[in-house]
């Protein structure tokens, strides 16, 4: 932000590891051999030249310890791409590089090839990146339509000016603003309630309308922190779904915990494993993954 | 299968289960109302120009048919309306506090004291737009560091702030006449102001009712301007960036800058407040503006409803009007003048103990819940079952 930024900078809320059970169905996802197979066959592993985002060579350290280490990843276009690994594998500080709230000590993050040098997070919307926060993270004072409508910010065309006299160009400005956030709200089936305060409706739909205010803003990358948090095994199958819609207007970054989603979603997964890349292939390769199968099995050791 | 926690912590599976229909449209009063709605203009400007307009008639009918004395009431009431207003965009809607809000004021009554010469010098929308133009540059540099600030921490470097400003008075005591204070002229009755008042209701127009009149004036603009970026973007994302700042920088929201423009706002309020009393006084002094000022404005902030402008002018009518009316109740039950003097603060303070206590949200708070509710009761429990 304002002159010399400390070199971590993770807010409240933006690093918190989501306490976990014992995963069993963690490694009965990963070894059963009949589980789903990739939608689009197996992609090719997109180089960092032609990826619509990279990361390439990270390394964080919290003091001591090794958070990430010597991390890359490419998405394609396209592309379903999941993050995976045990709790503490490095994958939220990984998404905190990736929008800049957390400053590698090593490495570079590269937009359509090109390295981004200095990035902040108020800087991604405008750079086609939406993310969405474990949890939800509504705004709770405004409606449903407000919520998306400052999603759908980065389109705003009337200056202060033009809001502080209500010149009609700030009204054509609102109404496109909330067009934008209705179109997005139905296509999530959350239209309804436009007029709401987030807090009043069930935890599925804040959900909803957490995504919604990620796609107003019509992003050409969208990161998802643990979307399926919550959800009923039914609306996780409908969240995958509307996943695979997405691939045709944009990439996707999945983290996620539940397996089945992510194998069936995913076109390429990456696995980190205390903080290094384990594996990084198809689902299908890395289903069978000795390495993938071992950092599940001593995660699963340790809790049992 | 694993539960999930989310970032409030509550574990999903204690969450609402089912989901809520939307609700239906409500018949009755709500259809009433979405029909005087539907009558308003359409602009957002058509909108709040017809209400400003009405206000301003119910104004003039007011200031005509009072005593001298109550307008000069109702002009003190005007320049703590125009100050609450800025501080409860600030608060109310950026979620920033504010201790420092009286020292602004200083900065605007200073300013107007300086320019105003009475004949031949600048003209008063001038003056007051100067007063407005220089606090709110004062506002930019407390804002951007306010802007780093949370809580007690703005709290304190706001109240520093209050401290600081009327000791500067002090200090450069032969430009701002220390301890004294700065007289500031009194503005003239324009002829064509009298001449228009008198043709409307045949009455005279002392000073007192003008400055009333210049008060309310720009009350209502300063309420017209504001309820303008309220009901936009400016507004929606000051209220984002109050509920949850991560969310609103990944939406592209630049923190910084969206809370230094609501203290800019707020700031310029705060002076245009200081020109209107220096001018209602005729007189910027330390004593003015002491740290009671400020938190004076705050307490009516609260009493009529963080981040509402009716409950900033409630608030700041009851911190007018209350302490006038509890001394001649006190006077009316036998005590002796300085008895009931003394009672007035006695009675504010335990108004804002109960504000507190009983309803959080303010008076405006409480009317938007009863309405909600007889709303609520008047649709009957048929179309509640639907949820
Ligand atoms: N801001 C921080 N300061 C110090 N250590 C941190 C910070 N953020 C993360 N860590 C540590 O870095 C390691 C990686 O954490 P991270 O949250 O990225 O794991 P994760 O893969 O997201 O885990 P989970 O699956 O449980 O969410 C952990 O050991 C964690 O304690
Ligand atoms: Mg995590």
């Amino acid at each position: 932000m304002l002159g010399a930024a400390p070199k971590v900078w993770a807010p409240p809320g933006i690093g918190v590891t989501a306490a976990r059970a014992p995963g069993d169905a963690h490694v009965s996802a990963l070894t059963s051999s009949n589980g789903p197979t990739s939608p689009n066959g197996p992609p090719a592993q997109p180089d960092l030249s032609t990826a619509v985002f990279a990361a390439s060579g990270i390394g964080v350290r919290f003091g001591g310890l090794v958070a990430l280490d010597d991390v890359s990843l490419a998405v394609g276009t396209g592309q379903v791409h999941g993050v995976i690994g045990p709790n503490g594998a490095g994958k939220t500080t990984l998404f905190n590089v990736c929008c800049g709230f957390v400053r590698p000590d090593a490495g570079t993050v590269l937009r359509h090839g090109k390295p981004v040098r200095n990035l902040r997070p108020h800087r991604l919307a405008g750079m086609g990146i939406a993310r969405t926060l474990q949890g939800v993270g509504l705004f709770a004072g405004l409606t449903v339509a407000e919520n998306v409508m400052v999603g759908a910010d980065r389109h705003r065309r009337a200056g202060f000016a033009a809001t502080l006299f209500a010149l009609a160009r700030s009204d054509r400005d609102e109404r496109a603003l909330r067009g934008r956030a209705m179109a997005a709200l139905s296509e999530l089936g959350a239209d309804g309630y436009a007029d709401r305060l987030p807090d009043s409706l069930p935890y599925p739909v804040q959900k909803r309308v957490a995504l919604a205010r990620a796609l107003a803003a019509e992003p050409d990358l969208l990161l998802l922190d643990e979307p399926a948090s919550g959800l009923s095994n039914d609306e996780m199958t409908e969240l995958g779904e509307l996943i695979r819609t997405l691939t045709d207007r944009m990439s996707v970054v999945l983290v996620e915990h539940h397996m089945d989603l992510v194998m069936s979603v995913c076109d390429r997964i990456t696995v980190l494993d205390f903080g290094k890349v384990v594996a990084d292939g198809t689902p299908d390769e890395v289903r069978d993954d000795p390495a993938v199968i071992d950092a599940y099995l001593g995660e699963e050791a340790t809790h049992s | 299968m694993a539960q999930q926690i989310d970032r409030t912590g509550t574990p999903a599976a204690e969450r609402a289960p089912a989901a809520a229909a939307p609700s239906a449209a409500a018949p009755g009063p709500g259809r009433r109302f979405a029909a005087l709605r539907r009558r308003m203009p359409r602009s957002t400007f058509g909108r709040h120009a017809l209400i400003t307009l009405a206000a301003l008639v119910a104004v003039v009918l007011v200031l005509e048919l009072t005593s001298p004395f109550r307008n000069s009431q109702f002009a003190t009431m005007s320049y703590y309306a125009i100050a609450a207003a800025g501080l409860t965009v600030l608060t109310g809607l950026n979620g920033q506090i504010s201790l420092g809000h009286g020292a602004l004021m200083a900065v605007g009554a200073y300013t107007t004291g300086l320019l105003l010469t009475g004949d031949g010098g600048l003209p008063l929308p001038v003056v007051m737009l100067v007063a407005a133009a220089v606090t709110a540059l004062v506002g930019a540099v407390v804002g951007a560091a306010a802007a780093r600030l949370h809580g007690p921490y703005l709290a304190g470097a706001t109240l520093a702030l209050a401290v600081a400003v009327p000791g500067l008075a002090i200090y450069f005591d032969t430009a701002l006449g220390g301890e004294q204070g700065l007289p500031v002229a009194s503005p003239h009755v324009p002829s064509w102001f009298a001449d228009a008042v008198y043709f409307l209701s045949a009455n005279e127009t002392p000073t007192a009712k003008y400055l009333a009149y210049v008060g309310w004036g720009t009350l209502l603009l300063v309420l017209l301007l504001l309820a303008n970026l309220m009901a936009a973007r400016t507004g929606r994302v000051w209220r984002a960036v109050r509920d949850d700042e991560v969310a609103a920088e990944l939406a592209g929201i630049r923190l910084g800058r969206v809370r230094v423009l609501a203290f800019v706002v707020s700031a310029a309020c705060a002076g245009l407040a200081g020109a209107v009393l220096g001018i209602v006084v005729r007189l910027a002094a330390p004593s003015g503006f002491t740290i009671v000022l400020s938190l004076g404005l705050l307490t009516a902030v609260v009493v009529g409803g963080l981040g509402s402008l009716v409950g900033a002018l409630l608030g700041s009518a009851l911190l007018v009007f209350l302490p006038p009316a509890v001394t001649n109740i006190g006077i009316g039950a036998g005590l002796d003048g300085t008895q009931a003097a003394q009672l007035a603060p006695f009675v504010y303070g335990v108004v804002l103990v109960l504000v507190m206590l009983l309803a959080p949200s303010g008076a405006v708070g409480v009317t938007k819940k009863l309405w909600n509710r007889s709303r609520k009761n008047r649709r009957g429990p048929s179309t509640r079952r639907t949820g």
